[in-house]
């Protein structure tokens, strides 16, 4: 076994691991603190993959954007200390439906996909200028379109915040 | 340098454990010299002799202070959460130092040389948000979780200016490596993206050539106020005076870290002066040529000593990054703190505006050009 | 590339080390004298009231939110910051439209005081106010002339 793929199955354990607590733990503050490790670990898989532009993406936007707010969130609940800040299980039948739905069409996609095995680690020397490139040519309507979903996400958000 | 390291210890991972705690050795040095910097530079503004007894002129002082906090009591409040109040200050301090990874030190030194190293700190600086928001939480009294919710606040508001400072840079270059951008400004001072960039071309070291003249002065007044809105926005990121509401000591006590004490509250400080550094020295790379020598060659290649130029080069990356510190200190004892209203105000109704106009500006003239 | 992350891994990893190190030599040299009040949460030196769990302000949460979203704009950006001067004059309006968009909502937040905080308002004191309390201010016993105008803020 190489020395990456001793490193892959411990960002593997890691992002797993962190997940179920994410999912376990009845503190919810708990819960939202160890996200955090799952998403550095799938961060580490994304290197793994030689994707850097979205590994660091995954870190800026993830670990420092939705967890601030998913945090800032949590913190806004309020009468959280006397009902215990906890997230306990329910409407389990619906839940393990889709569930169940879900974990098919991965695993289907998993199997019937045609997976690109390299030899060896090719010399990828980055992959942000090619994704600009993209993001200009062949990209272009979707990135453009993307500014203006924000746009309509700022407004939106502002919005809902105001009526309260 | 790497090599030399390599063939010195034989063992490769041994060897690069070694080259990744080469910026650690420097941090320790530097928060020797800033703590005593701090209070001599504040006692000075205030017309006071500062610390005076221990050694002469207290150049003591620091050491008596990190072995004072290492031997204080670790208090760990009976109703903070345990287990996340210890590992705040772990979070804390590993995302400061993992910033310090893409940090050009010498032409030869650079903890790791990533191609997106300008992107990866602005990715890596968010870090150290959970862990103060987690001390905070963990703390379990109110100054702690107010000032961790408004600091988050804060950094997350002057992220935004701050990186787009950094792409307007990075829209000059085209390139988002921090070597590449101290490249472009080799030559002398008068190529340093202060003064609006190189006046002649440029081959970077993946072979790309920036297209430059004398033209490109025309820059100067956009870059100078590219780099103020960074300044500003670095100084906010880091919590320093006049963006210090989090830890405003007439509110809120200490801020976030009002429950720590002993080592826990220093990995605090070390983590808030490794991040006063790190933004330093970050403005000196991507504005003021890294380690460049102002006059553009070095003593090293002139007589063809390498050991030479790798001294030289962290000289002056460390004398760029000391002096921005200073001016830190030196905008501590002079501004008044803002008020929260004037704080939001500056971020979104007058950097986040400015920064989005020259980037507009800064792009147009390249592509014209 | 993956040497390089590798390198990036052992400075995270090497982060965690300094600070366990570190809190451990302290552990070793610090006394161990836990008490009570020591122990109890700071605040000013009197009993802690109540919980720090206050209701934050709304702004807090919008404020995180549209930071996200403006960080995702710069994710896009940085990649094209890197290729536009190559592409020419098509790439830089494609990226300066997505620039512009960014500035519209910007502009929104401002124009719709989503970006004002609370601001304290500034209680002026009146003389007539000062009569109308003057109980509470003056206490018995003294003569209100000897006080300085007392500010009823």
């Amino acid at each position: 076994m190489e020395l990456t793929d001793i490193i892959f199955y411990i960002f593997a354990l890691v992002t797993i691991g962190s997940a179920m607590i994410v999912v376990f733990s009845r503190n919810l503050v708990y819960s939202a603190f160890s996200l955090m490790f799952t998403f550095l670990g799938v961060a580490g898989l994304y290197v793994l993959l030689l994707a850097d532009f979205l590994a660091v993406t995954q870190l800026m936007i993830y670990v420092g954007g939705i967890l601030v707010l998913m945090i800032f969130g949590v913190m806004l609940t309020h009468r959280v200390v006397n009902v215990e800040i906890s997230s306990g299980a329910m409407r389990v039948i619906p839940a393990t439906i889709v569930v169940g739905v879900f974990l098919g069409t991965l695993l289907l996609v998993l199997t019937r996909t045609k997976w690109m095995v390299m030899e060896g680690s090719p010399d990828v020397i980055g992959t942000t200028s090619m994704i600009g490139t993209a993001l200009v040519t062949d990209y272009l309507l979707p990135f453009e379109v993307s500014g203006v979903v924000l746009l309509v996400a700022i407004v939106a958000a502002a919005f809902m915040a105001r009526k309260r | 340098m790497e090599q030399f390291i390599h063939d010195l210890i034989g063992n490769d991972l041994l060897a690069t454990i070694v080259w990744c705690v080469l910026p650690l050795v420097f941090i320790l040095g530097y928060a020797i010299v800033a703590i005593l910097a701090e209070m001599k530079s504040a006692s000075w503004f205030q017309d006071r002799l500062g610390p005076m007894r221990t050694g002469p002129w207290g150049i003591f002082q620091p050491f008596a202070d990190v072995l004072k906090l290492l031997m204080k009591e670790d208090i760990v409040p009976a109703r903070a959460d345990k287990i996340l109040f210890n590992l705040a200050p772990v979070i804390v301090f590993v995302g400061a130092y993992a910033a310090f990874a893409v940090l050009p030190f010498a032409s030869e030194y650079v903890g790791a040389d990533l191609n997106l190293g300008l992107f990866y700190l602005i990715a890596v600086s968010s870090f150290g948000v959970l862990g103060i928001i987690m001390g905070g939480w963990a703390s379990n009294n109110k100054y702690s979780l107010l000032g961790a919710m408004r600091s988050a606040a804060q950094i997350v508001s002057y992220e935004v200016p701050s990186a787009t400072a950094l792409l307007i840079v990075a829209m000059m270059v085209g390139s988002l490596n921090l070597q590449d951008i101290i490249t472009a400004q080799s030559g002398g001072f008068w190529n340093w993206f202060i003064l609006g960039g190189p006046k002649s071309d440029v081959v970077l070291a993946s072979g790309a050539v920036i297209h430059a003249d004398i033209g490109n002065f025309v820059f100067l007044p956009l870059l100078l106020a590219t780099f103020v809105i960074y300044y500003l926005s670095a100084l906010a990121e880091t919590n320093r005076t006049p963006f210090d509401i989090p830890e405003g000591e007439s509110e809120l006590v200490g801020g976030y870290h009002t429950e720590y004490s002993g080592m826990k509250f220093g990995m605090f400080f070390m983590a808030e002066y490794a991040n006063m550094f790190l933004v330093s020295a970050v403005a000196a790379v991507v504005f003021f040529g890294g380690w460049q020598s102002p006059w553009g060659i070095t003593l090293g290649e002139a007589l063809d000593i390498p050991v030479l130029t790798l001294l030289e080069g962290v000289f002056w990356t460390a004398a760029k990054g000391f002096f921005f510190v200073f001016v830190m200190m030196w905008l501590r004892w002079t501004l008044p703190r803002l008020r929260v209203d004037q704080l939001m105000y500056m971020c979104w109704k007058v950097l986040i505006p400015a920064s989005f106009a020259l980037a507009l500006v800064v792009g147009f003239i390249v592509v014209i050009r | 590339m993956l040497t390089e992350f590798g390198k990036v891994l052992i400075f995270f990893l090497l982060g965690g080390v300094f600070v366990g190190v570190t809190l451990a030599v302290s552990r070793l040299v610090s006394p161990r004298r836990p008490s009570k009040e020591k122990m109890m949460t700071y605040e000013c030196g009197e009993d802690p009231i109540g919980e720090p769990w206050v209701k934050f302000n709304i702004r807090f949460y919008v404020i995180a939110l549209i930071f996200l979203l403006f960080d995702v704009e710069l994710a896009f950006l940085f990649p094209w910051a890197t290729v536009y001067a190559d592409l020419g004059m098509f790439a830089y309006v494609a990226g300066a439209l997505f620039i512009l968009v960014l500035f519209l909502a910007d502009c929104y937040l401002w124009a719709k005081g989503d970006l004002e905080w609370i601001r304290p308002e500034p209680e002026i004191p009146k003389l007539a106010n000062l009569i109308e309390h003057s109980e509470l201010i003056t206490p018995p016993g003294s003569s209100p002339e000897k006080e300085h105008a007392p500010v009823a803020s």
